[in-house]
C-alpha cells in the first residue's frame, strides 16, 4: 500500500514519473539528433540505414516501446498534474505578477508541454507513421527512402517554421526541464547543482538549435 | 502621499466577492502596509461603511498571521518581508494598489482579505512533530552532539513562520515549500529521523488530501518566502518521500 | 496576611519544597483522567504546553486561541532567550543561582518557592524542547551554545538565532497538534473566551465567541486554565501583538479570581521609537544589542536641539561631546544595567531635553566603537598590522553583521536608516507584565478549579522579570507545573462526571456576555473603538508608564473614569453580531482595558515604594535611585473585584517571607 501509493498514487511519485520519463526522453532527443545530422553531414543512403537500423534493430525495438510508453506517461501525467494545478486555484487573482518571481519557461511548462506534444503528433504522421505503415519507395541500399519525404517536408516553408517553432518551444520546456527533473528527484547538491542548471540550460540550446538547424539547411542548401 | 486602493470585499465564504475602490490621502511613507489599512479602516468607520477584515497580529514578521496578496504578489514588492514589514515608502504617489486575499482551494477566504490555513494545521497534525511525551527524565539535552552545519540548516528550515505566502504566489496554489520545511528540520536532527519515513509519508499525504497543486519547481516560492526558505528543503522532501516509498 | 489569600506553599527547606510536594499531590487514574475535562485559553508557551501535557496524561482538552492557528500566539516573537541552570559552560551557574539572581531582579517582591521551583525545572525544559526537535543554537563541537543575557554574569541562555520564541512556541505547538491529531485535544482556534463560568465557586467552563460566525458557544470543564498572556496593550503602542489582550483574565477577575501587582510593568530599553501618530505597534531590539552597543545622548542641550532640527548629524559629535550616561551612572555594569534601570535612565535624560529625535524620545545605540573593536581584532588575527582605518570597518561590521544581521535588517526596514553607519535611535517601550491574576503555589487562583500560567499569573518574575526568563516561566508552568498541580484540584472531580453546559450560570453567562457585545452593537456613538483606545493608552503611558506620582495617578484615575463613561456614550460599532466583526471583538477588549487601567493606578498609588518596573518619584534617593521600602511593602498586592466597579477593588496582602535571601538594595553602580 505504501509503496504503491509511493510510487504512483501521490502528487510526489506522479512528479517522479514525469521527471524520470522527461530525462529518457531528452536521452532519446540525443539518440535521434545524431541520426538526423546524416542529413547535414552524411548522404542520403546513409540516414536511410541509419533509419533502417533504428526501426530493425531488436534491443532499439524494445527500447523504442519503452520511449511510447514514456511519452504517453509523461503527456498523460503532465496533464493530469496541470489539471490538478488549476484546481488548487478555483478563484483566480485579479493581478498575479508572475515575472517577479519566477523564469517564464518554468512558468509555462504545461503550456510548452501540449504544443511539442501537438508537434510529435505531426511529426510522427509525417515520418513514423509513413516509414512504419506507408509504401516508401527504396533507395540503392534497399532500404525505405525516408530521406526523400524528410526533405520534401523540410522544403514546404510552412513546414520548417512550424518545425523550427516547436524546437523553439522544445527548447524553453527543457531549459526548465532538466533543472527540474533532477530537482523532483531530489538530486541536488550545493555545488553540483548549479552546474546541472548550466548543463541542462546548454543542452536546451544546443539540442533544440541542432534540430532546428536542420530544416533551415535543407530550405537554403541548394544541393539537396 | 495619496493612493487609490482596490481592496477585495467578500462578506463571508459563502457569498461572492468584488473589488471595491477607496481612496486614502496624506499617507506617510513610514507607515507600514497595515497601519495604512489602519487608516481606511478609520476612514472607513466614521463614513459608516464596515472595516475591511484582515488577518494581523505581532506585526514585527514572526507570527505569520498577515497575508495580503499586493500588486500581484504575496507580502508586496519588497522581499524578505511580511505585510507588516511592508513600507509604505515602497510605494509611489498617485500609485493604484490592488490588494487581494490569499488564493488557494485549500485557503478559503473567510472575510474581506482573510482567509483560513487550517489545512496547515492539519498538515502538522499529520506528522509534523517529534513523538515524545513531556518528561522530566529525558536524556540530557547535550547527550547527542549534532554538527553544527545540519543544526543550522534545520534552525534554518525552522524559521518558517507558516504564512502561506508559498502557497499563495505559487502558480499551482502547492505547499511544498511549508511541508519540506518541516520534514528537513525534522530530517536533520537525530531525534527527527526515528519517526522520519512516516513523517514524509504521512504529511504528503495529507498536503494531497487538502487539494493544493503540485510543484513545478519555479522557484516563486523562495523568492516570496518572507523568511527566505530555500527550495533546497523540498529536494530533500522529495529524496526522503522516495526513501521511504522504496525503502521502509 | 489575608484571610482570603492562601499561598499553599510547602513545608520544608526552599530546596525541597517541590520535591516533596510533588510526592504528596493525589494522583488521578489514568481511566479517571479520561472523565475529567480541562479548558486552556491561550495557546502560547503556557497554553500549548499545558494542553498538550494535560492531553498526554489522559485528560480531555479544549484549547482555544483566538488567532487562526495556536502557532501563531505571540510567544512567538520573543528574540531573545530561554534561561536554564545547565551550567553547560562551567562558570559556576547552578538551580541557587538563577533562583538568586531570579529574585533579585525581581526587587525582591516574588515569592521564593515558586521562584525556586522555577529554577530547579529550568533545566529539564530544555531537555525536553531539543526531544521535540527545537534547533538550539550549538557550538562547533556540536554541543549546545549559551550567551550572558539581560546583566547577568553568567552564560545560561539558550537561543535560536534571534527566534528564540519562535523555535520554542512551534516545539510546543507541535507537542499539541500531536494530540489534537489523536483526538486528545479538540483545538478552537480563532475563538475568544468572553467570559469564565463559575458553578457552585468552582471554575466549571467559559463562554466562548466563535469569531467567524460571532455565535456565544458554551464550553464546560473540571477545571479551567487562563493562559492569555499578558496585558501591556492597555498601553495601547507595546510590544505585544494586536490582538494580545486582558479580557480573559479581566472576566475571570470580575468572577472572583484576585488581581495581583497590576503595576508591575515592564519597559523594555531598547525598541525602535515612535514616529507617528498613526503607529499602531511598537518593536523590540533584542536586548542582546546591549552587550556590545553604547548608549549614549549629546553632552549638551544646544547640540540635542540641533540634532532634533535636523541641523547637525550623531556622527559630527566628538567623544566628550556624548554622554554615555549609563556608562557615567552605573560604572559597574555599563549598558547592562537591568531593562527597569536602563528605561528609567533613558527617560530622565529624554526629559531632560536631550532626546535625539522629532519627538524627542530617542537615545542613540550605538555600535561604532564595537565595529572598531572587532574590527581590530580580526586585522590581528588576519596579520593585517598596517590596516587602515577604513579595511578595520569593513572588516568590524562584518562581525557585527554576523552576530546582529538580522536586528539590523529589521531596523534598517522600519527606519529606512542604516545602522552600520549611523547609530541606532530606540526608545523604551512596554514589553511584559508581570502583574497578573493571583495565583497560589499550585498556580490555582481564587476561584477554585480556575488555574493560571505564563505571564497572565503574577508568580515568578516580583517586580522586574529578567531577559530570557518568560520563555522560562511559560514552559515550566505548563510543561512541568500544572500537569501535576492540577491534580490537587481535580482529585476530587473522578466521579463528578460531565459537567452540562444546560446549568443556569451558563445561561446567565451566555446572556450577560449577549447583552454586552449588542451594547457596543447598539451604541449610537461616532468615535471608533481605536481612538478609545488610543487616548486610553496615552493617559496609562503618561501616567503608569516609567515614572508614577501621586498627582498623576489620581488624576490618571479621573481620566480612565471619564474615558471609559465617553466610551459606552459615544462608541461607534458597525457591522453585526453573527458574524466575523473584528471591531466588534476590539470593543470588548478595549472596555476590559478601560477598566484594568485603573486599577493599575489604584495599585501604584497603594504601593508607595519604587521597586522594579514601579517607580514612585516620592520614593527615590538623592541620585534619582529606587527607594524600596521592604518593611512597609514587602508583599503581594491581590485585588478582589468589589461592587461591580474597578474603583472600589479591595486590596488583600501576601506577605513575602524572605528565608533563603536577604534583601538588599539592588546596586549596578
Amino acid at each position: 500500500m505504501t509503496l504503491k501509493r509511493g510510487l504512483f498514487g501521490s502528487s510526489l511519485a506522479r512528479k517522479y514519473w514525469m521527471a524520470l520519463t522527461g530525462l529518457f526522453l531528452i536521452s532519446f532527443l540525443v539518440i535521434h539528433l545524431v541520426g538526423n545530422l546524416t542529413i547535414v553531414i552524411g548522404t542520403a543512403d546513409d540516414f536511410n540505414a541509419y533509419a533502417a537500423f533504428m526501426t530493425s534493430f531488436p534491443p532499439i525495438k524494445i527500447i523504442s516501446y519503452l520511449l511510447y510508453a514514456s511519452i504517453l506517461l509523461h503527456a498523460v501525467d503532465g496533464i493530469v498534474l496541470a489539471r490538478q494545478n488549476r484546481a488548487a486555484r478555483p478563484v483566480g487573482y485579479g493581478e498575479y505578477r508572475g515575472s517577479a518571481n519566477a523564469g517564464w519557461a518554468s512558468r509555462n511548462m504545461a503550456l510548452l508541454g501540449i504544443f511539442t506534444l501537438l508537434f510529435l503528433l505531426v511529426h510522427m504522421k509525417s515520418f513514423w507513421f509513413e516509414m512504419h505503415f506507408g509504401s516508401l519507395p527504396l533507395d540503392a541500399n534497399g532500404n525505405k527512402d525516408l530521406f526523400g519525404i524528410t526533405v520534401a517536408a523540410f522544403e514546404q516553408v510552412w513546414y520548417s517554421a512550424f518545425y523550427v517553432v516547436a524546437m523553439v518551444s522544445l527548447g524553453f520546456h527543457l531549459w526548465h526541464g532538466v533543472e527540474s527533473a533532477f530537482q523532483t528527484m531530489g538530486w541536488t547538491h550545493p555545488t553540483y547543482t548549479p552546474v546541472v542548471q548550466i548543463a541542462g540550460r546548454t543542452l536546451a540550446v544546443v539540442l533544440c538549435g541542432a534540430f532546428a538547424m536542420i530544416p533551415l539547411y535543407v530550405l537554403i542548401s541548394p544541393n539537396i | 502621499m495619496n493612493l487609490t486602493l482596490k481592496v477585495w470585499r467578500q462578506k463571508n465564504a459563502k457569498e461572492t466577492g468584488s473589488f471595491a475602490t477607496y481612496q486614502v490621502r496624506d499617507i506617510s511613507p513610514d507607515m507600514s502596509f497595515l497601519e495604512m489599512m489602519d487608516v481606511l479602516n478609520e476612514q472607513l468607520i466614521s463614513q459608516g461603511t464596515e472595516s475591511v477584515v484582515f488577518d494581523h497580529d505581532c506585526r514585527e514578521g514572526i507570527c505569520g498571521m498577515c497575508s495580503m496578496f499586493i500588486n500581484g504578489e504575496a507580502h508586496g514588492p519588497d522581499r524578505g518581508v511580511t505585510t507588516c514589514q511592508l513600507h509604505m515608502r515602497k510605494f509611489k504617489d498617485g500609485d493604484t494598489i490592488t490588494v487581494e486575499p490569499w488564493r488557494a482551494k485549500a485557503f478559503p477566504v473567510v472575510r474581506d482579505l482573510m482567509v483560513d490555513r487550517s489545512s496547515f494545521d492539519r498538515i502538522i497534525q499529520a506528522g509534523g512533530f517529534i513523538s515524545v511525551n513531556t518528561m522530566g527524565n529525558l536524556p540530557d539535552a547535550n547527550a547527542t552532539p549534532i554538527e553544527k552545519h545540519d543544526a543550522d540548516a534545520a534552525f534554518d528550515a525552522a524559521t518558517c513562520i507558516g504564512c502561506g505566502a508559498c502557497v499563495a504566489t505559487c502558480k499551482n496554489a502547492s505547499a511544498m515549500l511549508f511541508v519540506s520545511a518541516k520534514v528537513s528540520q525534522f530530517a536533520l536532527l537525530p531525534q527527527g529521523q526515528v519517526e522520519a519515513a512516516d513523517r514524509v509519508r504521512n504529511m504528503v499525504n495529507q498536503m494531497d488530501l487538502e487539494g493544493f497543486g503540485n510543484c513545478t519547481n519555479t522557484g516563486a516560492c523562495e523568492v516570496e518566502c518572507p523568511k527566505g526558505i530555500s527550495i533546497e528543503n523540498i529536494a530533500r522532501m522529495n529524496r526522503e518521500y522516495l526513501k521511504a516509498s522504496l525503502i521502509s | 496576611m489575608s484571610t482570603k489569600l492562601n499561598s499553599r506553599i510547602p513545608e520544608g527547606p526552599v530546596a525541597e519544597k517541590w520535591t516533596k510536594h510533588k510526592g504528596t499531590i493525589p494522583l488521578v487514574s489514568p481511566a479517571n483522567k479520561r472523565r475529567i475535562d480541562v479548558i486552556v485559553v491561550g495557546t502560547g508557551l503556557a497554553g500549548s504546553s499545558a494542553a498538550a501535557s494535560l492531553a498526554e496524561l489522559g485528560y480531555n482538552v479544549k484549547a482555544f486561541c483566538f488567532q487562526d492557528s495556536p502557532r501563531r500566539a505571540h510567544s512567538i516573537a520573543a528574540q531573545g532567550g530561554i534561561n536554564a541552570a545547565k551550567n553547560y559552560q562551567n562558570d559556576g551557574d547552578s538551580v541557587f543561582r538563577l533562583f538568586y539572581d531570579t529574585i533579585k531582579g525581581g526587587d525582591y517582591r516574588s515569592r521564593e518557592a515558586n521562584v525556586h521551583r522555577l529554577a530547579e525545572v529550568s533545566t529539564s525544559i530544555i531537555d525536553q524542547c531539543v526531544a521535540q526537535g527545537v534547533p538550539f543554537a550549538r557550538d562547533y563541537g556540536g554541543l549546545l551554545d549559551n550567551r550572558s543575557f539581560g546583566g547577568v554574569q553568567v552564560s545560561r541562555t539558550f537561543y535560536a538565532k534571534g527566534q528564540t520564541g519562535q523555535q520554542l512556541l512551534l516545539g510546543a505547538y507541535s507537542a499539541l497538534e500531536r494530540q489534537v491529531a489523536k483526538g486528545r485535544v479538540k483545538m478552537y482556534a480563532r475563538h475568544e473566551m468572553v467570559d469564565l463560568v463559575v458553578v457552585k465557586g468552582k471554575a466549571r467552563g467559559i463562554i466562548a465567541r466563535n469569531l467567524v460566525t460571532g455565535e456565544l458557544e458554551r464550553h464546560s470543564a473540571h477545571a479551567v486554565i487562563v493562559a492569555s498572556g499578558g496585558y501591556g496593550n492597555v498601553f495601547y503602542l507595546s510590544t505585544n501583538a494586536m490582538g494580545s489582550n486582558v479580557t480573559a483574565a479581566w472576566k475571570a477577575h470580575k468572577k472572583g479570581a484576585f488581581f495581583a501587582n497590576p503595576c508591575f510593568t515592564q519597559i523594555h530599553p531598547t525598541c525602535i521609537p515612535v514616529n507617528g501618530e498613526t503607529q499602531s505597534k511598537l518593536t523590540l531590539m533584542s536586548e542582546s544589542l546591549r552587550n556590545d552597543g553604547r548608549i549614549w545622548v549629546p553632552a549638551s542641550l544646544e547640540d540635542a536641539k540641533a540634532i532634533r532640527e535636523g541641523r547637525l548629524k550623531a556622527i559630527d559629535l566628538s567623544e566628550e561631546q556624548r554622554d554615555y550616561y549609563l556608562e557615567r551612572r552605573y560604572p559597574a555594569f555599563g549598558n547592562l544595567v537591568p531593562r527597569d534601570v536602563a528605561s528609567r535612565a533613558a527617560k530622565e535624560r529624554c526629559d531632560a531635553g536631550y532626546g535625539v529625535n522629532k519627538t524627542g524620545e530617542a537615545v542613540y545605540l550605538d555600535f561604532a566603537a564595537a565595529i572598531v573593536r572587532y574590527g581590530q581584532e580580526q586585522a590581528n588575527l588576519k596579520g593585517m598590522h598596517q590596516a587602515t582605518e577604513s579595511e578595520i570597518v569593513a572588516l568590524g561590521t562584518k562581525v557585527v553583521a554576523s552576530k546582529y544581521g538580522n536586528l539590523f535588517q529589521m531596523y534598517e526596514k522600519i527606519t529606512d536608516e542604516n545602522p552600520y553607519t549611523a547609530p541606532m535611535k530606540i526608545y523604551p517601550a512596554v514589553h511584559y507584565t508581570m502583574g497578573g491574576l493571583w495565583v497560589d503555589y499550585n498556580l490555582m487562583s481564587t476561584v477554585p478549579g480556575l488555574f493560571v500560567a505564563g505571564e497572565a499569573n503574577f508568580s515568578d518574575h516580583g517586580a522586574n522579570r529578567l531577559g530570557a526568563s518568560a520563555l522560562m516561566q511559560g514552559l515550566a508552568d505548563g510543561y512541568f507545573v500544572l500537569p501535576y498541580t492540577v491534580g490537587t484540584f481535580l482529585a476530587d472531580d473522578i466521579s463528578t462526571g460531565p459537567i452540562s453546559t444546560d446549568l443556569p450560570e451558563f445561561a446567565e453567562a451566555e446572556s450577560a456576555s449577549r447583552a454586552r457585545l449588542e451594547g457596543f452593537l447598539n451604541s449610537k456613538g461616532s468615535v471608533p473603538v481605536e481612538v478609545f483606545h488610543r487616548r486610553l493608552g496615552r493617559i496609562v503611558w503618561d501616567n503608569i508608564g516609567m515614572a508614577r506620582s501621586e498627582m498623576g495617578l489620581k488624576k490618571a484615575i479621573a481620566a480612565i473614569r471619564a474615558l471609559r463613561e465617553e466610551f459606552y456614550r459615544d462608541v461607534k460599532v458597525l457591522g453585526g453580531m453573527y458574524e466575523m466583526n473584528p471591531e466588534l471583538d476590539k470593543a470588548n477588549r478595549v472596555a476590559d482595558f478601560l477598566e484594568l487601567g485603573e486599577l493599575m493606578a489604584l495599585d501604584a498609588l497603594a504601593r508607595e515604594e519604587s521597586c522594579g518596573g514601579h517607580f514612585r518619584d516620592e520614593h527615590q534617593s538623592e541620585e534619582g535611585e529606587a527607594l524600596r521600602r521592604d518593611e512597609e511593602f514587602a508583599f503581594v498586592s491581590a485585588w478582589e473585584f468589589t461592587d461591580g466597579d474597578p474603583g472600589k477593588a479591595t486590596l488583600h496582602k501576601e506577605e513575602l517571607v524572605f528565608e533563603n535571601i536577604k534583601l538588599v538594595t539592588r546596586s549596578y553602580k
